[in-house]
């Protein structure tokens, strides 16, 4: 007897055996060579381009795309790998909507950017596929740097020092490397195994030890890190999540977004993880976008994603919400839980209405109930298990330009670290620029 | 990465790419900001004599034609030599050279056809420390009238003379930039061998008219109601001057001359495939005035890797094509090849079908659910088909083996043989 969308409660299987590999597939398809050049001459190779200026990691866009219009996408590689060693990742996974294609002077002009991250897929997926690492280390320094955090701000930080020559050792409370990029990113973004592939790749600087299962606040101690090392980074992103403050929302069936996600993306067989018949997510930014998506694409037959403020406000980009639509998902705004229903597990969602009254957020006293056998919080990650001594601002480790701490030897970056949205390429962006800051710092005297 | 090193006619440069004598290099601001930019080295914008400089139009001096997209192919223009004092020139050059030792800046000059103007010059314009000479016997417009430029290039016996000045006047390499306005190269590059050059650059810039004002009925660029031709550069020129690169590389006479390829140079592949047919480096005007002087970025990465690519020093590739340029009549009319349409490729828009039907040779089928295929037994393989296909490498050419039958002719493929033997030629010398 196999499952369908709707075989009621939690169950895994609601989808032929065969779907999955195609429903779980990359969103954007590499562009084939033709496709790429075609691509690539659209770009105007504008002077100071706004697209550089747009990108975290200020590649330099007009010249890797000339370099894939010449035919030479291995130098394009280059190009882009030297401001962004996780280019292929941020490819993939950049809101180019709201970076670099946001502003190109084509989507100005005709409303049609040229398609930088496809392009920038392009080139990496090439160098990358050849096995060719085109950095070398520097002669060892004998200097000695601990990277708690083996993010993507973790591992920029960690292949800059490496390539300078410094000794690093990189730790992590999780199994594997690759943070979000491991555990969070949504499964049709990259798959194949890609994220896993990128670190191997980036790991052939040399230099670097992973120590993985460590835990700062566990078996390390800031205090411990210091004495032994000549420099520590901290890229620990947000391991927290916020609650909702609803009542019942401890029910059975009501879970957190980011660990959905993360057990999808170790998931080995897709088609043994449960899912719910009626899924709702609450929260309105990217997680709760790829939470509603994949559970979608699982086969649950309704799922609703419900922001509490309107849709302008949300933060996931409207690209990001129209692809949550095309694939199924329902979106409501301006409603917020206030109670979930269930004997045990959670049965059903009550949501009020609200309305925003000069910035503040107040229910209007009318409410509606969703259906649910499963709920998804997606309201936001917190930073967690910071050492006191750190100085903390809105959330956040307090970080100057370059990534310094309050603390004296210390760097952060990423998203435990103020400055910059939450993206994976801004994490890359603030780990190249502490470990510069840490090398000249090491290099002093 | 690959050593760019080069050394032209004994002028070393960290890589093979110049700016070409023109705007872009017209003053000190520019030419720092391009040396900052990577290029390695620069033909300062030419100079002319002392007094008061010459004048430019105040109207526009370019009109450009355009490939899809508006993507400039060509442009043209009637400016002439730098209109900004000698002196001051002079200053900026001597300030710029000293500051940058390790590129090239070498110095265009124009000045009147006797040897009086030529030989005080020249001694002047080595005190800024340049590191030579390139003697502009090219400009088309303006200054031909006044019997300098093309008035000279256009002339053999000037251009041995002039040249000869100015080697006498100096121990600095001499190199002679030649004009495409005449009917056939090897007479200039001949003279300026003769003379005493050290290299030749070649091409200035060919006379054109780019548009015409349908409205108004003048060429453009139009100043007042009325045009002149111009010279012409650009992508558009470059098959014009390669060929008359390669005509001078294998020409057993000045085969051993410095060729400088001048003429639509864009990206790494157009300074290659100058390079391969034999010239010596590559001097650039036009991709610079419409991209800037990063471009040159793009250049220095592509070259060096397809230098390791080949693994192949950057002097190798010099020439290395100028063997394979050969006269028409002693290519093999035994090479039999066919026209094959790669169907996964194909986008079926018809265009090969078209062009092989309406013009050629109708050896291209069209079914009625729109797959095209090659009739190898109609297909004299002139590859009109390959150069229309939208589709790059969706159309290739398939080579006949030795001892297989074309199907056009019913003839076994043989042994090398040309139209020096062939029995159709009245002129053949016989076999025996
Ligand atoms: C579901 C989801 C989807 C996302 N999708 C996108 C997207 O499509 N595009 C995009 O640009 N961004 C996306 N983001 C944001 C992006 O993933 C993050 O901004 C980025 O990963 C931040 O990198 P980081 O290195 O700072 O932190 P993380 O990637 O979170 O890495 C932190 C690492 O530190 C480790 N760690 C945590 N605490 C400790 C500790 N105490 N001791 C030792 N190790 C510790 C963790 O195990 C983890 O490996 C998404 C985020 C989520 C949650
Ligand atoms: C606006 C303009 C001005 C030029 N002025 C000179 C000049 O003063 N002296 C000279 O030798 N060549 C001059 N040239 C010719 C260029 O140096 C070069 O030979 C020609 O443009 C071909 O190269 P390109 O296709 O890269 O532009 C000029 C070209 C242009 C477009
Ligand atoms: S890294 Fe991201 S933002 Fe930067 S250019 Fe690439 S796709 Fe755009
Ligand atoms: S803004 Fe667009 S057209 Fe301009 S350089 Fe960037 S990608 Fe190219
Ligand atoms: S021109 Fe090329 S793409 Fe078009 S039909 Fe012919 S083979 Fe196909």
């Amino acid at each position: 007897m196999s499952n369908t969308p709707l075989t009621p409660g939690i169950t895994a299987g609601r989808l032929p055996e065969e779907s999955y590999a195609a429903q779980f597939s990359d969103l954007h398809p590499v562009l084939d060579e033709h496709e790429a050049l075609v691509a690539a001459d659209r770009c105007y190779f504008c002077h100071d381009a706004p697209c550089m200026t747009a990108c975290p990691t200020s590649i330099d866009v007009p010249l890797f795309i000339r370099q894939i219009m010449t035919g030479t996408p291995e130098a394009a590689a280059k190009t882009i790998l030297e401001q962004n060693i996780l280019g292929g990742m941020c490819a993939r996974v950049c809101p180019t909507e709201t970076l670099c294609e946001e502003v190109c002077v084509r989507e100005v002009a005709e409303g049609k950017p040229v398609e930088i991250g496809r392009l920038q897929r392009y080139a990496t997926d090439i160098l990358m596929e050849k096995g060719e690492h085109p950095f070398t280390r520097a002669e060892p320094t004998g200097k000695t740097v601990a990277v708690v955090g083996a993010g993507p701000a973790g591992l920029s930080a960690a292949h800059r020092l490496a390539m300078y020559g410094h000794d690093v050792v990189m730790f992590d409370a999780r199994p594997k490397s690759g943070g979000l990029n491991e555990y969070g990113i949504a499964s049709y973004k990259a798959p194949d195994g890609f994220a896993q592939k990128e670190v191997d790749w980036l790991m052939q600087i040399g230099g670097i030890t992973v120590v993985n299962g460590k835990k700062l606040g566990a078996e390390l101690s800031l205090e411990g890190l210091k004495s032994e090392y000549d420099a520590v980074f901290l890229a620990i992103g947000l391991a927290g999540v916020n609650a909702l403050r609803a009542e019942g929302e401890d029910k059975g069936g009501v879970l957190d977004a980011v660990d959905f996600i993360s057990e999808l993306r170790q998931a080995e067989d897709l088609s043994k993880l449960p899912v719910g018949r009626n899924v709702v997510v609450i929260g309105g930014g990217m997680t709760a976008v790829d939470a509603a998506v994949q559970a979608k694409l699982l086969g649950a037959q309704n799922v609703s994603m419900v922001y509490r403020r309107g849709r302008a406000r949300m933060s996931a980009s409207e690209y990001e919400q129209d692809l949550a639509a095309s694939k199924g998902v329902q979106i409501f705004y301006n409603a917020a839980p206030v109670a979930v229903y269930g004997n045990g597990s959670v049965t059903e969602v009550e949501f009020e209405y609200t309305a925003e009254d000069g910035g503040t957020l107040k229910g209007t006293g009318e409410t509606f109930r969703l259906p649910a056998d499963q709920v998804f919080k997606a309201i936001g990650q917190t930073l967690d298990g910071v050492p006191d001594e750190v100085e903390i601002t809105g959330g956040k480790i307090a970080v100057d330009a370059v990534g310094r701490t309050s603390v004296s030897g210390i760097w952060a970056g990423g998203d435990c670290a103020t400055g910059g949205e939450d993206l994976t390429v801004t994490a890359v962006a603030e780990g190249r620029d502490a470990a510069e800051d840490i090398h000249a710092k090491l290099m002093e005297g | 990465m690959a050593d760019l090193t080069s050394t032209f006619c004994g002028i070393k440069s960290p890589n093979p790419f110049w700016l070409a004598s023109a705007p872009p290099t017209d003053k000190e601001y520019n030419v720092r900001r391009a040396f900052e930019a990577g290029w390695g080295g620069v033909v300062w914008k030419t100079l002319g004599e002392e007094g008061p400089p010459v004048v430019n139009v105040n109207g526009p001096r370019y009109g450009a034609i355009y490939g899809a997209d508006r993507r400039l192919l060509g442009l043209n223009n009637i400016e002439l030599i730098t209109d900004r004092p000698l002196e001051v020139n002079l200053e900026e050059m001597t300030r710029v050279k000293k500051d940058y030792p390790d590129r090239a800046l070498i110095a265009s000059v124009m000045v009147p056809c006797d040897a009086e103007s030529w030989k005080s010059i020249i001694p002047r314009i080595a005190e800024t420390g340049c590191d030579g000479f390139e003697l502009n016997f090219g400009c088309p417009h303006g200054m031909a009238e006044r019997g300098m430029g093309a008035a000279v290039g256009q002339v053999p016996e000037y251009i041995e003379m002039v040249t000869r000045w100015c080697k006498e006047a100096t121990d600095l390499p001499v190199i002679v930039k030649l004009t495409p306005n005449i009917t056939n190269i090897l007479a200039p590059a001949e003279a300026a061998l003769r003379g005493g050059a050290d290299a030749v650059s070649l091409i200035n810039t060919i006379n054109s008219i780019a548009t015409v004002n349908l409205d108004l009925f003048a060429p453009e660029p139009m100043i007042d109601g009325k045009g002149t031709h111009g010279g012409y550069c650009g992508p558009a020129v470059k098959p014009i001057a390669m060929n008359m690169v390669a005509e001078i590389a294998r020409n057993p006479e000045t085969a051993n001359l410095p060729i400088s390829g001048i003429g639509g140079v864009t990206t790494w592949r157009d300074a290659a495939e100058f390079m391969a047919l034999g010239a010596g480096n590559v001097q650039v005007c036009t991709a610079a005035m419409t991209y800037g002087f990063k471009i040159v970025q793009e250049m220095i990465s592509g070259l060096s890797q397809y230098l390791d690519e080949k693994d192949m020093a950057l002097s190798e590739l010099v020439g290395k094509a100028t063997p394979n340029v050969t006269d028409w009549q002693y290519l093999n009319l035994n090479h039999v090849t066919k026209a094959e349409i790669s169907q996964d490729d194909c986008i079926k828009c018809g265009r090969c079908y078209a062009a092989c039907e309406d013009t050629s040779h109708q050896a291209i089928e069209m079914s009625a659910d729109r797959t095209f295929t090659v009739k190898d037994e109609e297909c004299v393989a002139c590859n009109l088909c390959v150069n229309v296909c939208p589709i790059e490498g969706c159309i290739t050419m398939k080579t006949l083996e030795k001892g297989e039958v074309d199907p056009r002719t019913g003839e076994t493929v043989g042994d090398y043989a040309n139209w020096t033997t062939h029995p159709n030629n009245v002129a053949a010398c016989s076999a025996e």
